[in-house]
């Protein structure tokens, strides 16, 4: 049985954390507030940009003139896993469960006899993955320096990117991320950039447009503004993410961290109560001897 | 037909106008082009410069850097990389433009060359226009 002074300093050491949990859940609450605003803000871009983009590998896709990065290379044997994980963690399962979609990934392309590389953005996705696969890295941006979320972000790891993909050092690039969906569900997503999927919409299927200067030049402008652009809303997805989990996770903390201390404190009284009994018997039964 | 058309302007980080247009001056790689309601459906690719809307109140004047546009019967629709209204461009921010686009136009191969030069001289278009250029 732990003696009171031991109790005391537990209960006090418990509020320290309560208190320290309290604080970061209501930072990412307001973080969380800015990175939605940031992810609503890009939507109509990406929105827009899907929908032309998807009108024109619609009446292009088919050709064999096709760009490289809407047709691919016409193989799947090289895989470029990019995964994006945070910089930070104390945020539930945000990092691992990303890592783990992208380990199975790894798995199954490896069982099936790919040859699997890997590319990280965010150190804690680095740090889990190392351990297994540290010698499929083969690159990695880190973001703690980036205190705002530019385009710019998005642009250089596009461009980085895009750089091995014109090397021929891979086939075929899927981006992991969490996509955000409340403060308590965040799912991790992969999604494949290139070759890139655009989905041409119904209702402008009709459409004709004239192009200028031709279709091919803008194809070949756009198709890598579109992967960063879809980089660039992975990225942002995933910093909602991140805040929403910590929120949550640190919500959880928060109330462990009360549970506790009541627990505590129950235990403290009683052991004190115990105290007082037992001197009191000692004194009673004292008196009486005499 | 009506005489006006939706003009939207968005980039990457934000929505930067939504309105009701009568013309739009728009700098297309090919050369400038002045887009009004009833246009034919067309998509272009857009140089670096000055995107000017005429609405009815008033008219509005933008950078661009680059990016596509969207035209058709009723709407215009301009996805730029880099859209500021005239009033937020600053030297520091053209200069580094300017600096990236020398940069990129030196380590470009020879057969680029054409394209970084012209987005080069299309940048210190702008610079020029705004009065910047003694800050490059």
């Amino acid at each position: 049985m732990p003696n009171l002074k031991d109790l005391k300093n537990r209960i006090a050491s418990v509020k320290s954390t309560r208190k320290i949990t309290k604080a970061m859940q209501m930072v990412a609450a307001a973080k969380l507030r800015r990175a939605q605003d940031a992810a609503e803000a890009s939507r109509p871009y990406t929105e827009r940009f899907n929908a032309v983009l998807g009108a024109l590998s619609a009446s292009v896709g088919g050709s064999d003139s096709a760009p490289r990065l809407l047709a691919g290379t016409g193989k799947d044997d090289v895989q470029l896993l990019v995964v994006m994980t945070a910089e930070r963690g104390l945020c539930g399962g945000f990092n691992s469960s990303i890592v783990k979609l992208a380990k199975t990934r790894v798995a199954e392309l490896q069982a099936a006899g790919k040859t699997v590389k890997v590319f990280t953005v965010g150190k804690k996705g680095r740090e889990q993955l190392n351990r297994e696969f540290g010698d499929l890295l083969i690159g990695h941006v880190d973001l703690s320096g980036v205190k705002r979320l530019g385009y710019a972000n998005a642009q250089d790891i596009a461009k980085d990117i895009l750089g091995r993909f014109d090397a021929e050092e891979f086939d075929v690039a899927t981006i992991f991320y969490s996509k955000f969906v409340n403060v308590v569900s965040q799912i991790p997503t992969a999604l494949q950039v290139i070759p890139a999927a655009y989905e041409a919409s119904e209702d402008d299927g009709g459409a004709l447009y004239d192009y200028e200067p031709s279709e091919e030049a803008i194809l070949a402008d756009l198709l890598p503004r579109g992967v960063a652009t879809q980089i660039f809303a992975a990225l942002l997805e995933n910093a909602a993410s991140e805040q929403g989990a910590r929120m949550s996770a640190m919500d959880n903390a928060t109330r462990n961290a009360g549970d506790m201390i009541d627990k505590l404190t129950i235990q403290y009284n009683r052991s004190r109560q115990a105290v007082i009994t037992n001197e009191l018997i000692e004194i009673i039964s004292g008196a009486e001897a005499l | 037909m009506a005489d006006t058309v939706q003009f939207d302007l968005v980039s990457p980080e934000r929505k930067l106008a939504s309105m009701v247009a009568t013309e739009v001056q728009i700098p297309g790689a090919d050369g400038d082009l002045t887009a009004m309601a009833g246009h034919e459906p067309t998509i272009l690719s857009l140089r670096p410069g000055f995107l000017t809307v005429k609405g009815a109140a008033g008219e509005e004047q933008f950078v661009v850097t680059g990016g596509f546009a969207e035209l058709s019967a009723d709407t215009i629709s301009v996805l730029a990389e880099i859209a500021l209204p005239r009033a937020e461009v600053t030297p520091e921010i053209l200069a580094d433009l300017v600096s990236t686009a020398t940069q990129a136009h030196e380590a470009a191969e020879v057969d680029a060359h054409h394209e970084t030069q012209k987005l080069l001289a299309d940048l210190v278009h702008i610079a020029e226009h705004l009065g910047f250029d003694a800050h490059l």
